[in-house]
């Protein structure tokens, strides 16, 4: 069970007129966890998910999931999975419990087995108080739960989650990322597009990294951000006198390169791999302060997706 | 104060927080049910439609009101032009003009496609296990609903303006079942062009562009043995006319029985070329 294969991309091709959205994605997707796919917008990512939940033929190249052929059959594919696209799949016009009880008739459960799982469903995701409500009138985190609800009514073998919290508020993403983990926890699948890689870090288990239409790099999260580098810290100073002496106390410290923001308080460092990066940043802090230095603002972040992307681009481009 | 009371709203909007035990158990009752019949999918489609009706029931303005509008405008217009006498033309127009206005209304069902098809909305039926129709066919059962009304509508204000059927209840009844079915075949030619073209207003401006010469080349509102003899035999064997004498005929209780056959295999035909290019459209979409 541990080595079956969820999905199974070779060559995935598509063109819209004269763009390539998709110019031959290779994926392998392990079932049982969540694979994470990362991208910028109009990479590519949508299109490939839409390809793979049969809702768009491919140019060229193949698909398997779990064994079926995504063009060959597509109706078997649509047996083992769902859909939450990028912008809610629901009726606006219609209420949340009509939604749910209208996707549940569809499928197959009788009209009181759907009120019933209806109701469950919005009870689960703390949604009974807005049952009542049309979808329009819904906030961004609440619609995408209830897509989420919609989506398990039947539980899929496995899930579409296209861009599950762009545009959601901290609060909101954090349930998001709770349910996907409950979701993947009782053994669906979970195929996640993102545009945030921390978001990919928290929740997948090896992530395709998407650009211009191809697979530019694959991996768990660890391999993905070592091939990029460990990460920086970012100082505001008190003073702005004091920022070259803090420059030279850091690349000391952590014999790295320190760079000047364009803030004339700010300096920014480059930590080096293979070595913690909290006890790196404390050991920097515990230097400035010996060196008198006064520090108002500390922050040690991984690598941003611009960072990732500038450097697996770079590497690409080379 | 504002300030404690702004936060009370905000804390009654806020969703209660996901219950990760309770989803656990729902994701593991593992019941899968048989998938609905094609009927059965239909039918959810259809009640979806009736549920629209219920949450923005403005939209049956058009089709209520518009009718009447016409039937009271063409009678007391052109009654005594055509006719001599607005009774008369009335016993000759109402037939017609209910074939008219709720032919026309049949639009609206390709531009309910193509508003729902640019939607994230039917990405998710097009991702579920069912029959591929019955988003469409579900459309046009809850049509049939709103058709039904409007005739009737238009038959009770024909009533109380002086109109008789000859044909009596039975021929009435069975003339607006002839009229059912040519709307319900007709309308996939709007299904289609609501699948392929780009917004609604496409869709609006390219049916308008054929309604219009149908339904006024017709035999609708003046007898086509006054018009030109070049036009006379073009008017004449459209499917509008065809549906036309059909109608009037049952309501008249003439026993139409070619212009009924007529109308049934043009609706046949709809069905067949159209019904086909939408499922087409609809898969490559």
């Amino acid at each position: 069970m541990a080595s079956e294969t969820a999905i199974r991309a070779e060559g995935l091709v598509k063109h819209f007129k004269e763009i390539k959205a998709v110019d031959g994605v290779d994926l392998e997707v392990p079932a049982g966890t969540v694979y994470g796919v990362l991208g910028p917008n109009g990479a590519g990512k949508t299109t490939t998910v839409r390809m793979l939940a049969t809702l768009l033929r491919p140019d060229a190249g193949r698909a398997e999931v779990f064994g079926h052929d995504i063009t060959a059959d597509p109706s078997a594919v649509r047996t083992q999975v769902s859909l939450t696209g990028q912008y809610a799949s629901l009726d606006e016009d219609l209420t949340g419990v009509e939604n749910l009880v209208l996707l549940s008739r569809l499928y197959g459960f009788g009209k009181p087995a759907a009120r019933s799982r209806a109701g469950d469903l919005l009870e689960a995701f703390g949604l009974s108080h807005a049952a009542g409500k049309q979808v329009k009138a819904y906030s961004g985190g609440m619609r995408r739960r209830l897509d989420i609800a919609a989506s398990i009514i039947i539980t899929p073998k496995l899930l579409f989650l296209d861009e599950p919290t762009t545009g959601l508020d901290p609060r909101s993403r954090n349930q998001v990322w709770e349910v996907v983990r409950t979701i993947v926890g009782e053994g669906t699948t979970v195929l996640l597009t993102t545009q945030y890689l921390e978001e990919a870090d928290q929740l997948a288990s090896r992530i395709a990294v998407i650009d211009t239409g191809k697979v530019i790099a694959e991996g768990t999260p660890g391999q993905l951000k070592s091939s990029v580098g460990a990460g920086s810290i970012k100082l505001r100073l008190h003073h702005t006198d004091q920022r070259e002496h803090a420059r030279t106390v850091l690349a000391d410290a952590l014999r790295a390169e320190v760079e000047l923001d364009d803030d004339p308080v700010a300096l920014i460092a480059r930590l080096l791999p293979g070595q913690d990066n909290a006890v790196q940043g404390a050991h920097a802090l515990s230097e400035l302060a010996k060196a008198g230095i006064l520090v108002d603002d500390f922050s040690l972040g991984q690598p941003s997706l611009d960072e990732v992307f500038l450097a697996l681009t770079e590497r690409v481009g080379a | 104060m504002a300030f404690t009371e702004t936060k009370t709203s905000t804390d009654q909007d806020a969703p209660a927080p996901v219950e990760k035990e309770r989803l656990r158990r729902l994701l593991n009752q593992g019941e899968r049910p048989a998938p609905p019949s094609a009927f059965a999918s239909a039918r959810a489609f259809a009640w979806r439609s009736m549920l629209k009706i219920k949450h923005v029931p403005e939209q049956l303005g058009d089709i209520l009101v518009f009718p009447i509008i016409m039937l009271l405008m063409f009678t007391y217009l052109f009654g005594g032009a055509i006719a001599g006498g607005t009774g008369d033309y009335l016993q000759f127009l109402l037939p017609g003009i209910m074939v008219m206005s709720i032919v026309m209304t049949t639009i609206y069902t390709g531009m309910s496609v193509n508003i729902d098809i640019n939607k994230g909305v039917s990405d998710r039926f097009r991702t579920l296990p069912i029959w591929r129709a019955a988003p469409m066919v579900g459309y046009l059962l809850a049509d049939m609903f709103r058709y039904a009304a409007a005739g009737a509508i238009m038959f009770g204000t024909g009533m109380i303006m002086g109109y008789r059927p000859a044909g009596g209840a039975a021929g009435v009844l069975l003339g607006v079942v002839l009229l059912l079915v040519f709307c319900f075949a007709f309308s996939w030619v709007w299904t289609w062009l609501g699948l392929i073209t780009r917004s609604e207003k496409t869709v609006m401006s390219i049916s308008m562009s054929i309604m219009f010469p149908l339904t006024f080349l017709s035999n609708i509102m003046v007898d086509p043995a006054t018009m030109p003899g070049w036009l006379r035999p073009v008017v004449e064997n459209t499917p509008i006319s065809q549906l036309v004498d059909g109608v009037r005929g049952l309501f008249d209780g003439t026993s139409p029985s070619g212009a009924v056959a007529t109308t049934l295999i043009w609706s046949a035909g709809f069905i067949a070329v159209f019904g086909f290019l939408t499922l087409r459209a609809y898969n490559r979409k």
